[in-house]
């Protein structure tokens, strides 16, 4: 065997070993939150400790990496300082220059209104998602610049399909002749909402595409396109829909309004839901060990979680690729010219 | 109050289940059919399997908002009680 | 409940990150990516059309030689029929010239032999006749003499023409 293939096998080791130490991690956390609260293991808590955001990034039980806090109010104007300041040694809540942490909300001791930008631990992973983006499709682009017209190259031959997947059967068939304009914004949602739930899978990672901020977002964005490259057709059929009676028009118009609406918000929904839950149930039966207190129970749930998880591995792909593809199918239902 | 909430937590579990029952049925109809047409056009395997998946994975997220709101029923009866 | 809720600080940072991130990619990334794929699906497009054209006038070019050579058999064929009808008529020629020349040549002979014959039948008849008077001349003599004798003169002369 050679020295370079060894040097892989010890990275694969490597890598492998640090995924089981973080899924070990996860499950050492849940059993001491059952120890130390001393009443009994409370699955939900867990749960939602979990899915929801945190000011600090807790890789396993103990382990927190602070993060900046980013606070605007009228007294004190902008303030950032380090999350960790609002625990003392003993790890109990203390409040810190007149701001208080509690159950992850910040708020100011005097009552007053605080206006709470701190880089979060969704904020953090959305940063880790933009970074991995951009390091990824920079050497994307310069694989393209440095073999120009001849065949992909490493991590461009990985994603050279994927891109024209996306190109080809979901924005063309979609959107018509006129596709290369939402071409970027589709591509980079794709990648974007791909990278994050993928992320979101790895143990001790947050649940940032399952947070209904982000989703709200991307939504967004898929609504102001849509409505903004809206051809006279697209209006047309909300406002003075053709082929019904003229009485029916106003019955049909507050309809087409709505419709407008549940567009996005349907986007929103789905994805936060699927991957949301996919985390639920993921974790739900890993509490299932801790509620019975059996090894058999941990074994069970075990081989069930692994099965769970490679379900979500295709759920990611399937709901990045949804969202696409709606959005794709909005904007060609809005930029189509007649019938 | 308890009880309200206990009742409450039984009705998301009863909910969810609804919930699942109907996507159970959807994703059964969409598997049957894929079957079907496959066995008609063994030739459109690939994508007659991709169109499968997505409609299925349209459908299960039915089922996932039972999930959702199941769970948080649950954390706000067990809040409460 | 606070799970559907968006929280703003979330929204602003989300909102800032991913357009930032849109637009790097979108200028940095996505145009040059999806200029070399259009160039290069071009590129391949043309290379095979010409590939298309290239064999396409192999063919034609094929088809020519197959034309060409099929001409050249046929002139050939012909050359050879030509040939063949001509030597067939030299020897034709030759041989009704020779048959003519030959059947001239027997008539001559014949024509030869014939005159030859009358010369030798005349010479013949001359003899015959100098002969004949010779006989009767001496018959005529013997007569004169005795009846058997004169018979054994005529025997006797007789022998003597044989002998000549």
């Amino acid at each position: 065997m050679t020295k370079d293939g060894t040097l892989k096998i010890c990275k694969k080791l490597i890598i492998c070993g640090l995924i089981c130490l973080f899924s070990m991690s996860s499950l050492q956390r849940a059993y001491a939150s059952d120890a130390s609260e001393g009443e009994g293991f409370n699955p939900g808590d867990m749960i939602n400790h979990h899915i929801k955001d945190a000011h600090g990034w807790e890789i396993t039980h103990g382990v927190v990496v602070p993060l900046p806090i980013i606070l605007y109010s009228e007294p004190d104007g902008l303030m950032i300082f380090s999350s960790s300041n609002f625990f003392n040694n003993g790890h109990e809540e203390v409040a810190y220059k007149g701001y208080l942490l509690s159950h992850e909300h910040i708020s100011r001791v005097d009552g007053q209104p605080v206006y709470d930008f701190s880089i979060t631990k969704n904020v953090l992973f959305i940063f880790i998602d933009a970074t991995i983006m951009l390091l990824v499709f920079f050497a994307i682009a310069r694989g393209y610049k440095k073999n120009v017209g001849k065949a992909p190259k490493g991590v461009q031959s990985l994603f050279e399909p994927v891109i024209i997947y996306i190109r080809d059967e979901v924005v063309k068939p979609s959107i018509g002749d006129n596709y290369q304009k939402y071409l970027p914004y589709l591509l980079t949602l794709f990648f974007f909402i791909w990278f994050g739930n993928l992320l979101g899978l790895i143990p001790g990672a947050a649940n940032m595409t399952g947070n209904i901020a982000i989703t709200a977002v991307l939504a967004l964005g898929t609504f102001f396109i849509t409505n903004f490259s809206g051809k006279r057709a697209y209006w047309s059929h909300i406002f003075w829909t053709p082929g019904v009676p003229w009485w029916l028009r106003p019955i049909i118009l507050p309809v087409e309004l709505i419709g407008v609406l549940t567009k996005p918000v349907s986007l929103m929904v789905r994805l936060f839901v699927s991957i949301t839950a996919g985390h639920i149930v993921v974790l739900s039966l890993v509490s299932l060990t801790f509620i019975f207190h059996s090894w058999m129970v941990g074994f069970g749930s075990t081989v069930i979680v692994t099965l769970i998880t490679i379900i979500e591995l295709l759920v990611a792909t399937i709901q990045a690729y949804v969202f696409t593809m709606f959005t794709s199918l909005y904007i060609g239902m809005a930029v189509e010219e007649h019938h | 109050m308890l009880m309200d909430m206990q009742f409450a937590v039984m009705g998301a579990g009863i909910g969810a289940g609804l919930v699942a029952i109907g996507a159970g049925i959807g994703i059964g109809q969409i598997g049957g059919s894929a079957m079907e047409a496959m066995a008609r056009q063994p030739e459109a395997f690939g994508k007659i399997q991709t169109a499968m998946l997505v409609i299925a994975a349209l459908v299960e997220v039915i089922a996932l908002f039972g999930v959702v709101v199941c769970f948080l029923i649950y954390t706000a009866g067990t809040a409460a009680a | 409940m606070d799970l559907l809720i968006p929280d703003y600080g979330l929204l602003f940072w989300q909102l800032v990150v991913f357009s930032i991130v849109l637009t790097i990619l979108a200028v940095f990334v996505w145009k040059p990516v999806t200029e070399a794929l259009r160039t290069r699906e071009s590129m391949i497009e043309d290379s095979i059309k010409s590939a298309e054209l290239a064999r396409e006038e192999m063919m034609q070019i094929k088809a020519d030689n197959e034309m060409v050579l099929k001409e050249a058999r046929v002139q050939r064929d012909q050359l050879l029929k030509d040939a063949t009808i001509v030597a067939n008529k030299i020897k034709d020629d030759a041989k009704s010239e020779t048959s003519k020349i030959s059947e001239k040549m027997i008539l001559d002979a014949k024509s030869i032999i014939e005159s030859e014959k009358n010369a030798a039948l005349a010479e013949v008849k001359n003899l015959v006749s100098t002969l004949s008077l010779d006989i009767a001349e001496k018959l005529i003599r013997e007569k004169l003499n005795n009846d058997p004798s004169q018979q054994q003169l005529v025997e006797k002369f007789l022998k003597e023409v044989k002998v000549n």
